[in-house]
């Protein structure tokens, strides 16, 4: 076929992919996107991952090594199957946050980092650049391989200039309909589209080729088995360890490869369509590898020795005479080629110009005064030139190696590189504890291993390292060779530095986290992240307006355009209920801004360009709080609702038990008052009767009246001293009682007590036991009331001892700086059941005659010892009545400025 | 014939200046302090009159109230109730148990025997 005529298929193909896109993109501008937005169309674009090297280079491959091609099908295949684990959050977070790239990715999770941004973005060109090259390589070798008169034009095979109008060719069409305008979400439904058309063609294609092969050269598939045997060379045999390191790389390279994530996570629009991708892109890879072996096994019986497997695809047809099916052969592979470099391209543009050169422009622009200028076509002039910037890149390259063998190992090379971006990726989905530091100090590590122990030896020696470092290390260590790391000897050098750079990379990534505290907002995005499916809506980031909507739409008309800047200043403006373009700065309105920004110029940027505007850079810890999600501020405020109501549950328990204190005391008061009116009357009683009797002297005799007079005499007494004990009593329970501090020996206060205390009852004759000895204590304290309360509990005894022959017992005891004195008669005691009344106001417990008193003498014992910082008890079980009065030894002068007796509920406040 | 009056008082001297009272005034007058061994004697022998105090140590006259009204001799017995605790709660149970007359204490001497008349004639 003559070159004019292959170039000319080749722009008819081109302008046929034009119309396709742009009318993809009309519809959709028109609204009339349905079935470009279908499950069909988003899985044939992930077939951007058969690349040229998956076209013809498996073929290649498979007759190389076997069956081993097929694990870079299998990787991708494990990865959608099981698209629930990862896939499924991965693109929700995606389309939740407007991510726009892989870089994009990282560098929102972990605090919209743009260092990140830049570390990832370098890294993927480093590893795409020469991806790039190799597409291009393989374009212009189809070209050589398929013209038939090398003489008709000079550009025939001249590869390098081949390779350039392909790259200028491919860079227009990115530019065109990859930089369109700054969408909000950063989608592209006409190169999708038009990518699908190539993924239909490549797959035809192959499909074609395979057909004709097995039923046309062969006679059917059992012909093919039988030739695979007889053709199977000792290196097919299947190495499970290679296999499973294979399988690993390609399941994290269609995870990571920015070409992948462009399609599967930045165009993706529901989750709907990753489910139906789930089956059917495996099937697509399934498709598309079926006649991989029969190719390679025919090629390798039919073609000359020395024949280049790996266009055995294109060369096959052309060698049997089918000069369609090597067209159409052709136009499979440039589809691959194709659409692999506009999706890489586009990636690896709006990479560069939202984390390089934006953030760079951005920091210039700082400085001076705020302009006004468009920035929507800075952005966009940015892309472009980037586009032309990593397809040139992939270009020189090429020239550079002039299309070495070198280059036909840059696929699974390009994978390890972009498996640098799992960990982070990884943790930024999954782990809250993953911090910015620890992802910048994985990712660097495992790019350093990666260039040294893969990218840059695959050069071959003396490109970039010296053959002597390649042989026996740097300065001879020998294990710091970079095929051989540590010793380590058994994996093929694309192994090896997978295990290495990610084992460093892991490593990096877990120890930098764990020592470094995440700020604020890497935290909230983390949170963001980690919980996507848990959490009803998006966080705030931004919670204090300090700009006004005047600031922030010329903003915002420089990156989206005054009209659809304006349209959606109106809408937020509506939603809040208002009229005009200009919308109360609420953090929800700042929050939709930033993300419509973030789809346009990335989070980071956008993150940047509000916060310039707005006035805060950070998240302060009190934002934090606002900012948790709403789940964790509903958990929030029914915490404190119910700490509210506990409080006030507490409350009413607390007013509940003081209205009940206040009963009790209402009722203990009114209790009292009819005792004392009771006490006050009964003796009154009696002198009002006599006093009576008296005055009306008839019928009584002498001894009678001085018996009487007796009687008004005892009762005035008895009137007047339970007055002076309620006045007592009074005072003690209010502790405004005067003591008077005295030393003295307690045998001598004893003996007092014993001496005053005889005239009650003063017939009877008890039997004292005493200890001298141990009585001997010198003791510091009001003398004349611990006095009181001894022949207050001796007078007790004498009246109550039920005993013929009654006896006392005094026992003192020292207790560090107590001294303890008990009082125990030979009585029956007191009934169990009423020792704890005793000391209670008017609790006498028998006769009132016989005590002679009103029954408030253990009570104002009781509040005297209070006052005197010691305390008396009834001792149970003695066999007797039992009082035990205990004191300190030195009562201190503070001592006394004594508390109202602190159980004296009596006495209310 | 002599009229009979049963004095339930725990203060002796009170009991003892009813006693002298109504002694001269032609009353055969039998005291007792203790409520209880009192009970017994009542049904078995009704007086003529009862005179209970209210504030009694073990059974308290509201108890010894209750079981004279139980009892068919002194259903209708007069009772002359005297307290010393003022309060107005306790003639009003005093009255809701049968009592016939409530005094407090202190009283006049001359307001008891004009009571105690009244009672025992009508």
């Amino acid at each position: 076929m003559s070159f004019n005529l292959l170039v000319l298929t080749c722009l008819g193909y081109v302008v046929l992919l034009f119309a396709v896109a742009s009318a993809a993109e009309r519809a959709a501008v028109a609204g009339r996107a349905g079935w470009l937005r279908s499950s069909l169309v988003y899985t044939l674009s992930l077939s951007v991952y058969c690349t040229a090297w998956t076209f013809y280079g498996a073929v290649g491959y498979a007759a190389r090594s076997g069956l081993e091609f097929m694990t870079i099908y299998l990787g991708p295949t494990l990865v959608f199957v099981g698209w629930w684990l990862l896939l499924r959050k991965l693109v929700r977070i995606g389309r939740e946050n407007r991510v726009t790239s892989i870089a994009d990715m990282i560098s929102a999770r972990y605090g919209k980092s743009n260092v990140l941004g830049v570390i990832v973005t370098l890294l993927c060109i480093t590893a795409g650049a020469p991806y790039i090259a190799l597409q291009l390589q393989s374009i212009a070798q189809s070209f050589t391989v398929f013209v038939s008169d090398p003489e008709s034009s000079p550009l025939a095979t001249d590869t390098i200039l081949i390779a350039f109008w392909v790259a200028a060719g491919l860079a227009f069409f990115a530019i065109v309909f990859g930089t369109r305008s700054l969408d909000a979400n950063e989608q592209h439904p006409g190169i999708v589209t038009a990518i699908a058309v190539e993924a239909v063609v490549k797959l035809l294609a192959l499909l074609a080729v395979g057909v004709f092969v097995v039923w046309f050269v062969a006679t059917g598939p059992g012909d093919i088995l039988s030739r695979i045997d007889t053709q199977a060379l000792p290196e097919w045999e299947i190495q499970p360890g290679r296999w499973t390191g294979l399988i690993l790389l390609s399941a994290i390279a269609i995870i990571c490869l920015p070409r992948m994530f462009q399609v599967t996570v930045v165009e993706n629009t529901e989750d709907r369509h990753l489910a139906t991708a789930s089956w059917a892109f495996p099937l697509y890879l399934f498709l598309i590898s079926l006649f991989v072996l029969p190719i390679a096994v025919v090629g390798m019986e039919l073609m000359p020795a020395g024949s280049n497997p790996d266009m055995f695809v294109l060369t096959l047809p052309l060698h049997l005479g089918q000069d369609g099916l090597a067209l159409l052969s052709f136009l499979g592979g440039f589809s691959a080629a194709t659409s692999m470099v506009i999706v890489a391209s586009l990636a690896l543009a709006t990479m560069v110009s939202n984390h390089i050169v934006v953030p760079l422009w951005l920091r210039a622009r700082s400085a001076r005064q705020r302009d006004t200028g468009d920035m929507r076509l800075l952005v966009l002039s940015v892309r472009r030139l980037s586009i032309c910037f990593i397809l040139g890149l992939g270009y020189l390259y090429y020239v550079i190696t002039g299309g070495s063998a070198a280059l036909a190992a840059i696929g699974l090379i390009a994978f390890v590189g972009v498996a640098q971006c799992l960990p982070a990726l990884i943790g930024a989905l999954y782990w809250r504890g993953a911090s910015r530091n620890g992802a910048a100090l994985g990712l660097v590590a495992g790019m350093a291993i990666w260039l040294y122990t893969l990218f840059l030896p695959s050069f071959g020696p003396d490109v970039f390292l010296s053959a002597r470092v390649m042989e026996s290390g740097p300065f001879d260590i020998a294990w710091l060779r970079p095929y051989n790391m540590f010793g380590l000897t058994t994996l093929d050098p694309l192994l090896h530095s997978l295990f290495w750079s990610l084992m460093a990379n892991v490593i990096a990534f877990c120890v930098g986290s764990i020592l470094s505290f995440p700020s604020a907002i890497e935290r909230v995005q983390g949170a963001l992240f980690v919980d996507i499916f848990n959490r009803p809506g998006t966080a705030r980031s931004w919670t204090r307006p300090m700009a006004e909507a005047e600031d922030l739409l010329p903003m915002a008309q420089r990156i989206f355009g005054a009209t659809e800047a304006q349209a959606f200043f109106r809408a937020q403006a509506e939603l809040q209920g208002k009229q005009g373009f200009l919308p109360d700065i609420t953090p929800e309105f700042l929050e939709a801004l930033e993300l419509k920004l973030a789809g346009s110029v990335g989070s980071a940027t956008a993150y940047a360009m509000l916060a310039q505007t707005v006035g805060t850079s950070v998240v302060s810890v009190d934002d934090l709080m606002a900012v948790a999600s709403e789940t964790a501020q509903i958990m929030e405020y029914s915490a404190k609702l119910e700490a509210k109501s506990e409080e006030l549950s507490l409350t009413a328990r607390k007013l509940r038990e003081a209205n009940e204190k206040l009963q009790t005391l209402s009722v203990q008061k009114d209790a009292f008052l009819s005792q004392i009116s009771h006490e006050l009357r009964t003796p009154m009683t009696s002198i009002r009767a006599f006093s009576e009797i008296l005055m009306d002297a008839e019928g009584i005799s002498n001894e009678e009246r001085t018996h009487f007079a007796q009687i008004i005499h005892d009762e005035s007494i008895r009137l007047t001293r339970l007055l002076d004990d309620l006045l007592d009593l009074s005072v003690l329970e209010h502790g405004q009682v005067q003591l008077n501090i005295a030393s003295a020996n307690l045998h001598d206060l004893i003996d007092k007590a014993i001496t005053a205390s005889k005239s009650v009852q003063a017939e009877r004759q008890f039997v004292l036991h005493r200890n001298r000895d141990s009585e001997d204590v010198q003791i510091v304290t009001d003398t004349g009331r611990l006095t009181q309360v001894f022949i207050n509990v001796l007078s007790n005894s004498r009246k109550y001892c039920d005993a013929a022959e009654p006896q006392m017992r005094i026992k003192v005891r020292r207790r560090g700086e107590m001294v303890e004195v008990d009082f125990i008669d030979n009585g029956s005691g007191i009934p169990r059941e009423q020792d704890a009344l005793i000391f209670e106001k008017f609790s006498r417990l028998t006769d009132s005659m016989q005590a002679g008193g009103a029954g408030l003498g253990l009570a104002i014992c009781r509040e005297i010892m209070h006052n005197l910082g010691g305390e008396i008890t009834y001792v149970p079980g003695q066999g007797g009545a039992a009082f035990r009065v205990v004191c300190p030894l030195k009562l201190r002068a503070r001592d006394n400025a004594a508390q109202p007796a602190s159980d004296s509920t009596e006495a209310p406040e | 014939m002599q009229k009979r009056v049963l004095v339930i008082e725990d203060e002796p001297n009170i009991s003892e200046a009813l006693r002298f009272i109504l002694s001269r005034n032609g009353w055969r007058v039998e005291v007792s302090a203790d409520g209880k061994a009192a009970l017994g004697s009542l049904s078995a022998d009704p007086p003529d009159l009862l005179i209970l105090d209210l504030m009694l140590p073990g059974v308290n006259g509201f108890d010894i109230l209750r079981q004279v009204r139980a009892y068919d001799d002194t259903r209708t017995l007069p009772v002359l109730m005297l307290t010393a605790r003022g309060q107005a709660a306790d003639r009003i149970e005093a009255e809701r148990l049968g009592v016939t007359r409530f005094m407090t204490k202190p009283f006049a001497n001359a307001d008891v025997l004009a009571t105690v008349h009244e009672m025992v004639q009508t």
